[in-house]
Order: structure tokens, then C-alpha cells, then sequence
């Protein structure tokens, strides 16, 4: 089933988009992350030009978080002052984002440095979550009590003056922290075209100390807004979001979300956590040896 | 059958004239990109006149082009630095054509020498893309057999030599493939009468290619009313997105 894209200029398998789509969906339901660090470098895969598969695909993180966020705002697992506070941190993010992205497109190193980042930035979280996870595991198996975490948060969070609390995440800690962490996944939202979820779950986990109910429900509330922002931001200054090419997206999107979330519920966290780390990981190994191996394409074209 | 024999008529009225001359037509004068639209088929025919209708004896040739819109484009070339692909190096072009297919009744090399393939632009390795930045000319051929490579990859340089069928030395007819990823713009249709090595005949004919219907207004809204556009698509998104949760939870 073909069909042409108006913006990206060319056609493409409605049902292979469709597909791309359910299983990001179903990624962003189960483990709180938008799923762009996903869908971007896929699309691009699929030949789909670089700013119209990232611009499209913030659209499409956009609609996977709202089914979620719907359904953690029920359940009561999202905390609106954590949240607050990222997304404010998000858009003075993403803004420092856009003159970054014109430095290094002027310079012609953005994609070297979207590369390296994302082996960097995946490889190291992943490996973490990696460590922590299996650990989780060998105590669940053993039967021993997971050894309770000496420090809720790192000591610098500790040392950041004003202290807010932020109820439903179980913390009593300065607002400059999280809003630092929401300019970094905002800078990383323009850059790389991702929602920033992979980044801003294990840090919330690890960095803040929040309580593991409320993660996933307060980095979807984030993303959702600080991916509108980004669509915005695209439509009016690149104008490479493809409508159609987003509605295909968000179809399989939605639908996996839900599934996603559903199974969430019923999976254990530590396996989960497991499942999640694996597949970072294996994004990152697949980065890397893409920045090492002789690309299939050694020229590119910019049309001025 | 009926554009043929009106074609044959237009042969014979022409047919005072000294040089010989080319009636040429392609089956379709605008390419309109649709929904659907995963590429076309373009067949580009015609009459050769040839002066008081004498055939001259040994048979001529015919190539046909089919040229998109130029482009001025900025073209990288990644190099291995410290174990990583980089862009290292980069060359301008002021003219390098967004399309180009070309077919030939015999291959280039055996109809017209380098000079002439060179002048009329026969062949992918003959475009001139007039470079406007300070490489050297083994690195800017370098670069122009990169443009090649990537643009036949994708379908948007074509060459199909031996393609052109010739009947009865008067009637020509070629095929050529316009790729679903071209761009919008006004696109030529060259056919080039080939004697002993010369191009004695030259004739040209213009495309439409563009967006028709909702495409067109796609491409439009997202240049125009951009903020509304962007609306838009942030609307779908959260409406979408929605529907789909309010419609899970009653399941």
C-alpha cells in the first residue's frame, strides 16, 4: 500500500510506517520513553530525509505520551510540580538546542556529533541501567532482600540550595536540579530528534532518587509537552513536518501505547528495567559500529 | 495511434526544409504527483523529417533527455579520521540537474565522440554542475562521480542506452522511468539527431511536474500558514492520542 508523502517528497509503505509506529507505541506505553531515539534513525533508514523523519517523529512521541499520560494521570502516578519543572527547563533547553544545531550544520559536523552522542549518551545509561537491573535480578533469584540504596539522590543534588518538596515523587530536594536535567533532555530533543525520555527516566531513577511509580508517568508528561514545543518549533522554522507521514506514525503509535501500557502492568519492574536496558544497549552497539564501519554513503547533498 | 498519424502528416508538410527535423512528443505534458503517485513512466516519441523525405543511407541515431530543474547544492564527503567517518571535505555546485535520464538507440560512445557527448551534455559523466568552490579537478571529479552514484541509487539518474527503438528509420520512440522522488518544477524533454558523429537535429519539448489535489495543498499550508499547520499537527497528535486511551479504557 503506497502513498506519497506531500512534505518528505516521496512515497512510502503505509503499512511498514504504520508498523514502525505500534512498535515504538508499544515501547513508549511500557517503559515511559517517547520512543524517538527509535523512530528517527529508522525513518531515516527507510530513506526518508533526515529533519523530516526527526520533525514528524516529534509529532508522533507527542500523541504515544498523551494515551499515557491519560492513563497515569488516573492512576495518580504524575507529579505536576516535578513536571512543571522539566517542561520550563525542556523549552529553554530546546531553544539553546537550535543555535547548537545551527553552529554544528554551519561547521557540517551535525551528523559526527548526533552519532557520538548517541553511542555516548545510550552506551553509558544503558550500561547502567544494565548493572542496576541485573543485580535486581540476581537478589529476586537468590531470595535475599534488595540491599536498601545508601543515598536517595546524587550528593550534588544534595548540595543545590532552596529545597522544594515534590510530593508524589517522595522528594525534598532544590528545583534546580530537575530543571537543569529538563534543559539537558531539551538541548538533546532538538539535536537528536528524540523525546528525551531515555535520558530523563534513568536520571529521575538515579540522579534525583524519585520514587519508581511516578517516573514513568512524570517523564511522559514532560515529553508530551516539550514535543509539542519541538513540532511547533519545526513547522515554523524548518516546515519539514509531514502530516501524512505523522498520521501513519501516530496510528500505529497510540495503539501500541496502549498494549504497552497494559503490559507494563503486568510484567515485573526489574524485568522490564532489564528489557529496557538490552535494547539502549543495543541501539548504542548499532550506533557505534555505524560511526566505525564505512558508511554506505560517503557523500551527502544539501540542496541551498 | 491517432497523435502518430497526425505526426506522420506534420512529417510530410515539413519536409521542404534543408536540414532534417524532429517532431518529438512525450505521452504526457504534465506529471501530476498524487496520493498514489510511486513514480511514472514517461514515453518520449516522435518523427525524424529528413529533407525532401529521402532516408539518408546509413541510419541515424536518436538520444532523448529528460532533464529536471537544476539545483544548487553543497555535496560532503565523509573521510576516516581517528577510526570514525567524518565529513572532512566539500565542494559546490551552482547547476546540478535534480533529474536526469537519458536514453540512446545505441550506447554514447559509439554514436558521438567525448567533445560532443561533453557539449550536449549526453551522459551522467558529462553533466556540468559548475563548481563554485576551490577544489582541485581530480577531487571535483571525485565528487561528481559521488553525485552519480548516489543520485542512480535513488532513481533520479537514469541512463538506458540501446533503448530507443527506431521504425523505418522516421519513427522513434523511448521509455523513461521518472522516479517518485523527483521535485516539483518544469522539466525538458531533449531529443538530439545523431549523423556521422554530429548532432544535425535538436528539438525540445517542456514538462509539468507538480502536486495536484491534497498534496498540493500540503505543501502549501506547510509553507504559508505554518503556525496553523503546526496547530494542526500538534491537534491530531493529542486528539489522536486521546481517542486512543478513552477508547482503552472502556475496553
Amino acid at each position: 500500500m503506497d502513498l506519497y508523502l506531500p512534505i518528505a517528497n516521496l512515497s512510502v509503505n503505509a503499512l511498514v510506517i504504520i508498523g514502525l509506529g505500534g512498535v515504538v507505541g508499544l515501547l513508549s506505553g511500557m517503559f515511559g520513553v517517547g520512543g524517538g531515539f527509535l523512530t528517527t534513525p529508522l525513518l531515516i533508514f527507510y530513506g526518508i530525509p533526515p529533519t523530516v523523519a526527526a520533525a514528524s517523529a516529534a509529532s508522533q512521541v507527542t500523541g504515544a505520551s498523551v494515551s499515557g499520560v491519560v492513563t497515569h494521570m488516573s492512576r495518580g502516578t504524575v507529579d505536576f510540580r516535578m513536571g512543571g519543572v522539566l517542561i520550563a527547563g525542556g523549552v529553554v533547553g530546546a531553544g539553546l538546542g537550535v543555535l547548537i544545531f545551527r553552529l554544528l550544520q554551519y561547521l557540517g559536523q551535525i551528523d559526527t556529533v548526533i552519532g557520538i552522542l548517541y553511542v555516548l549518551m545510550l552506551g553509558g545509561i544503558g550500561g547502567l541501567m544494565a548493572k542496576e537491573s541485573i543485580q535486581a535480578l540476581i537478589a529476586l533469584k537468590t531470595g535475599r532482600k534488595p540491599q536498601a540504596r545508601k543515598r536517595r539522590h546524587h550528593p550534588l543534588v544534595a548540595a543545590l540550595p532552596m529545597r522544594w518538596r515534590f510530593y508524589r515523587s517522595g522528594l525534598y530536594i532544590s528545583p534546580l536540579a530537575p530543571l537543569l536535567l529538563g534543559m539537558a533532555t531539551g538541548i538533546l530533543t532538538m539535536l537528536l530528534g528524540v523525546g528525551g525520555g531515555f535520558i530523563l527516566v534513568p536520571a529521575m531513577l538515579y540522579l534525583l532518587g524519585m520514587t519508581t511509580q511516578s517516573v514513568v508517568g512524570t517523564s511522559l508528561f514532560q515529553i508530551l509537552f516539550v514535543t509539542m514545543a519541538t513540532t511547533m518549533m519545526h513547522a515554523m522554522t524548518t516546515k519539514a513536518v509531514d502530516l501524512v507521514l505523522a498520521m501513519l506514525l501516530l496510528i500505529g503509535s497510540v495503539t501500541g501505547a496502549q498494549v504497552g501500557t497494559r503490559l507494563s502492568m503486568t510484567i515485573r519492574p526489574e524485568y522490564l528495567r532489564i528489557l529496557l536496558a538490552a535494547i539502549v544497549l543495543l541501539v548504542a552497539a548499532r550506533m557505534a559500529l555505524g560511526l566505525g564501519f564505512r558508511p554506505d554513503e560517503i557523500y551527502t547533498i544539501e540542496v541551498r | 495511434m491517432r497523435r502518430t498519424l497526425i505526426l506522420i502528416a506534420a512529417a510530410l508538410l515539413l519536409g521542404a526544409a534543408d536540414e532534417p527535423q524532429l517532431v518529438p512528443d512525450v505521452s504526457q505534458r504534465d506529471v501530476e504527483i498524487q496520493y498514489s503517485f510511486t513514480g511514472a513512466d514517461l514515453l518520449l516519441f516522435g518523427a525524424i523529417v529528413y529533407p525532401g523525405g529521402v532516408r539518408p543511407e546509413k541510419p541515424a541515431d536518436v538520444v532523448v533527455v529528460l532533464k529536471g530543474p537544476d539545483q544548487s547544492i553543497l555535496m560532503r564527503e565523509k573521510q576516516k579520521v581517528a577510526g570514525i567517518w567524518v565529513n572532512a571535505d566539500r565542494a559546490r555546485f551552482q547547476s546540478a540537474p535534480s533529474f536526469y535520464a537519458m536514453a540512446s538507440s545505441h550506447p554514447i560512445s559509439r554514436i558521438v565522440d567525448e567533445r560532443t557527448a561533453a557539449i550536449y551534455e549526453l551522459g551522467v559523466d558529462k553533466l556540468q554542475l559548475s563548481p563554485s568552490s576551490l577544489n582541485e579537478s581530480s577531487e571535483l571529479d571525485r565528487f561528481q562521480a559521488g553525485l552519480v552514484e548516489l543520485r542512480q541509487r535513488s532513481g533520479l539518474f537514469v541512463e538506458r542506452p540501446g533503448t530507443v527503438e527506431i521504425t523505418d528509420g522516421v519513427l522513434y520512440r523511448a521509455r523513461l522511468p521518472l522516479s517518485a522522488r523527483v521535485i516539483v518544477g518544469d522539466y525538458t524533454a531533449e531529443t538530439f539527431l545523431v549523423q556521422d558523429g554530429r548532432v544535425v537535429a535538436a528539438a525540445v519539448r517542456d514538462i509539468t511536474v507538480r502536486k495536484s489535489g491534497f498534496e498540493q495543498f500540503m505543501a502549501v499550508a506547510a509553507e504559508r500558514w505554518s503556525f496553523l499547520y503546526g496547530l494542526t499537527a500538534i491537534a491530531l497528535a493529542v486528539g489522536m492520542g486521546w481517542a486512543a486511551g478513552a477508547i482503552a479504557r472502556r475496553i
